[in-house]
């Protein structure tokens, strides 16, 4: 279970500083997927980056299975989550299957064993091996964001992370990455933060759907009850933009 | 590859370690050479082991050389010697050995010949006219005169010989030393400064007059060398003795003419000469074009190795320095960049007190200016990396030396390869002026070349040197491919 209370953070220094998160109270139970939707600079990335330790709050405090997030213990929080980055944050002087491999030897697993996991996890991700002796410059979106999903999930995570992990790729990858990711979160049983700026995507992996604006939680639910309730301006300007949802309980939504 | 860089490293360091007896030293124009190259000759006639560091700079510098003991002897001048090394002592042979003594340095007494200023006349005028001594000119009053330019602004240059003289002359010419000879052979001028030993004398175009006043201070030839000489060599002192009153004016004129206007090496005109002066046959055939390349090359490549040996293990952590901590780092890069806007003559010449001459000094100035490049380089390559891979790195678990060494270094490798090339081309063109200081290289070919104005051993040193760069920035190259995954070295097809 992933909980964040009351948490505010102010990233910068001085009259440059910007209040990012402010007052965010969020939970996620386990084996449970949220997506965290909003637009740009609405503080999701900023959720993921707390739960890691990446980002310290000022206020409030981040607890992960009951562990608080703090210097002493991120380094086992970390290592109990996977992260998946929009392009994959694979090292380009590796290749795609040193790139995997990497948690598995951080750990001081012998090669047998990094080799037979990284077997069953190209399966996983449906990736076909001969790709993992390549490096990230010469392979595709895709396959960079599969080899990215098998590093984050080589110790076999409790948490999956993961921040716009298809913003960059074309439709049709994507939509067969999202099929992917879907099948994983639901056979894999892991609590998930997925970070997207999409409402269809978010929807199509959960109905469990928190809408950031300004640094703050402003609607959570499933798709039907986050789009409803027209007249807050954030929230219906932002529904709006998203004119080809097909929005089973607002009835007249401006696509039809 | 390692291996080979150290193997060479040694071995360059090495070659300069088997010292002869006796080092002589001697400053940077033809007669100074002539002079180092009989001294050398004697000492060996005498079956003294003696090697000769020929054109190694100015007096301050062969003073100092001398002082600190890398060299045991050189050839100077007593007017040089009263006036820049012991100021205020008259220049005679007894009152210099006096005010030498207490330095532990001493002087043979005069080689025979005093290179002084003189005043050359046309030959067919002066007999026409009978003119032989400075004196005469008084009666001549409308001879045109044309002089070296900086002869016509010393107060010992001709304002005081004119009022010495009480000189008429009035149509008198400021211009270049070179050009105010060549005007008086063909005549444009009648008389002119020149030194009394000078190569481009033609006797049988001009006549040098007496300096019936003794205007001029003399000049005479003597060699200064250290007084432990005479315990820890014996008999060194005395073979240099033996050069004493054997050379006149007319005679190392000539020996200046045969090196300068014959183009013949200073080694082989100093080995006749004595052999004619001492009887008896003094061989010394001087080393063929392979031999003084070998030299060259194995001194450059010492300064250049050693220079960027410690370059790099200077520079790749003071770069890492600046990148992990941006306080001093400011610092560090703003240091570093300093150094690089010392003129490098100066820079050599702040080291010379410091190191004294030779390698060491110009290793020292060359590893300074190896720095910039590599720090800023180094600092530049770690700060590119992404943010995103740095918290990829943080949130995989690596901190401290591990991120560093699995993650940083090998994503910075590119530039500061690049640092470390940029250094190494840099430094081996620098490294050309380590020859002002004693250090040899192929700048001393070159320097040689400038003073003798010979383009081919100009060449003999610039060639090489661009050789090296280029065999060095292929080396790089090969480095390059072993040290920086192909993971960075591959472009997007």
């Amino acid at each position: 279970m992933i909980s964040l209370e009351c948490v505010s953070v102010r990233l910068g220094n001085g009259r440059l500083a910007t209040q990012v998160l402010d007052g965010m109270d969020l939970t996620v139970d386990r084996g449970r997927t949220l997506a965290l939707v909003g637009p740009s600079g609405c503080g999701k990335s900023t959720v993921l980056r707390t739960i890691l330790g990446l980002v310290q709050p000022d206020r409030g405090r981040v607890l992960v299975d009951g562990v608080l997030v703090e210097p002493a213990t991120r380094a086992e929080v970390r290592r109990r989550t996977g992260f998946v980055i929009q392009n994959g944050g694979l090292f380009p002087h590796l290749t795609g299957g040193q790139n995997a491999a990497l948690p598995g030897v951080r750990a001081g697993w012998d090669t047998s064993r990094v080799e037979e996991r990284l077997e069953a996890l190209s399966e996983l991700v449906e990736l076909d091996p001969a790709t993992l002796h390549r490096y990230p410059i010469e392979l595709s979106g895709g396959q960079r964001q599969r080899i990215a999903l098998m590093r984050a999930l080589m110790l076999t995570p409790d948490v999956l992370l993961l921040d716009e992990p298809l913003g960059a790729l074309d439709p049709r990858i994507r939509w067969r990455l999202q099929k992917l990711l879907k099948s994983l979160f639901e056979r894999l049983g892991t609590t998930v933060v997925i970070v997207t700026h999409d409402l269809a995507e978010a929807d199509w992996f959960t109905d469990d759907i928190a809408l950031l604006h300004e640094g703050r939680l402003r609607r959570r639910g499933p798709l039907s009850e986050v789009a409803e309730n027209r007249d807050d301006d954030f929230v219906s300007a932002f529904v709006e933009s998203h004119g080809h949802l097909r929005l089973p309980t607002a009835g007249g939504g401006p696509a039809c | 590859m390692l291996k080979t860089l150290v193997t060479i490293l040694v071995l360059t360091v090495a070659s300069r370690s088997t010292m002869a007896q006796v080092v002589v030293g001697s400053k940077n124009f033809t007669e100074g050479v002539v002079v180092g190259d009989l001294a050398m000759l004697v000492l060996e006639s005498a079956g003294i082991e003696a090697t000769h560091r020929s054109a190694l700079g100015g007096t301050r510098v062969l003073f100092e050389a001398l002082q600190s003991g890398q060299i045991d002897a050189y050839g100077d001048y007593t007017g040089t010697i009263s006036q820049e090394l012991v100021p205020g002592t008259p220049p005679d042979e007894h009152a210099l050995r006096a005010a030498l003594a207490p330095l532990g340095l001493g002087i043979t007494s005069s080689l025979g010949f005093n290179d002084t200023y003189a005043i050359a006349v046309r030959r067919d005028l002066a007999e026409a006219r009978g003119i032989e001594t400075i004196s005469d000119l008084r009666s001549h009053p409308d001879l045109q005169f044309g002089f070296g330019n900086e002869f016509i602004g010393r107060s010992d240059g001709w304002p005081g010989l004119r009022d010495a003289y009480g000189l008429p002359q009035e149509d008198v010419r400021g211009l270049e030393h070179d050009l105010a000879v060549a005007a008086l052979r063909d005549g444009s001028i009648d008389a002119t400064d020149v030194y009394t030993t000078e190569a481009k004398i033609d006797p049988r175009r001009m006549v040098l007059l007496e300096d019936d006043r003794e205007f001029f201070p003399p000049y005479q030839s003597v060699i200064v060398h250290r007084l432990d000489l005479s315990e820890r060599v014996p008999g060194a002192i005395e073979a240099l003795s033996r050069l004493e009153g054997r050379f006149d004016e007319a005679e190392m004129q000539a020996m200046n003419a045969s090196v300068e206007i014959d183009g013949r090496p200073e080694v082989e005109v100093a080995a006749e000469g004595l052999s004619v002066v001492m009887g008896g046959e003094v061989v010394a055939s001087a080393a063929t074009l392979f031999d003084r390349l070998t030299t060259t090359t194995l001194e450059h490549l010492r300064l250049v190795l050693v220079a960027m040996v410690l370059g790099v293990a200077v520079g790749v952590p003071l770069g890492v320095a600046a990148f992990r901590l941006p306080r001093i780092g400011h610092w560090i890069l703003g240091g570093t960049g300093v150094l690089q806007t010392i003129p490098s003559l100066a820079l050599l010449v702040f080291m010379i007190p410091i190191l004294g001459i030779g390698a060491a000094p110009a290793i020292a100035a060359l590893f300074l200016y190896s720095l910039l490049p590599i720090v800023r380089n180094t600092e530049l390559g770690l700060r590119g990396i992404s943010p995103e891979l740095q918290e990829s790195a943080a949130v995989l678990g690596f901190g401290g030396w591990a991120r560093f060494r699995r993650i940083e270094l090998p994503l910075a490798m590119p530039s500061i390869l690049a640092g470390i090339r940029t250094s190494t081309v840099m430094i081996i063109g620098f490294a050309v002026l380590g020859a002002l200081i004693g250090a040899g290289g192929y700048g001393q070919p070159i320097l040689n070349g400038v003073r003798l104005l010979d383009e081919g051993l100009i060449m003999e040193g610039a060639i090489p040197a661009a050789v090296m760069a280029i065999a060095a920035q292929g080396l790089l190259g090969i480095v390059e491919r072993h040290a920086v995954s192909r993971g960075l070295r591959i472009r997007r097809s």
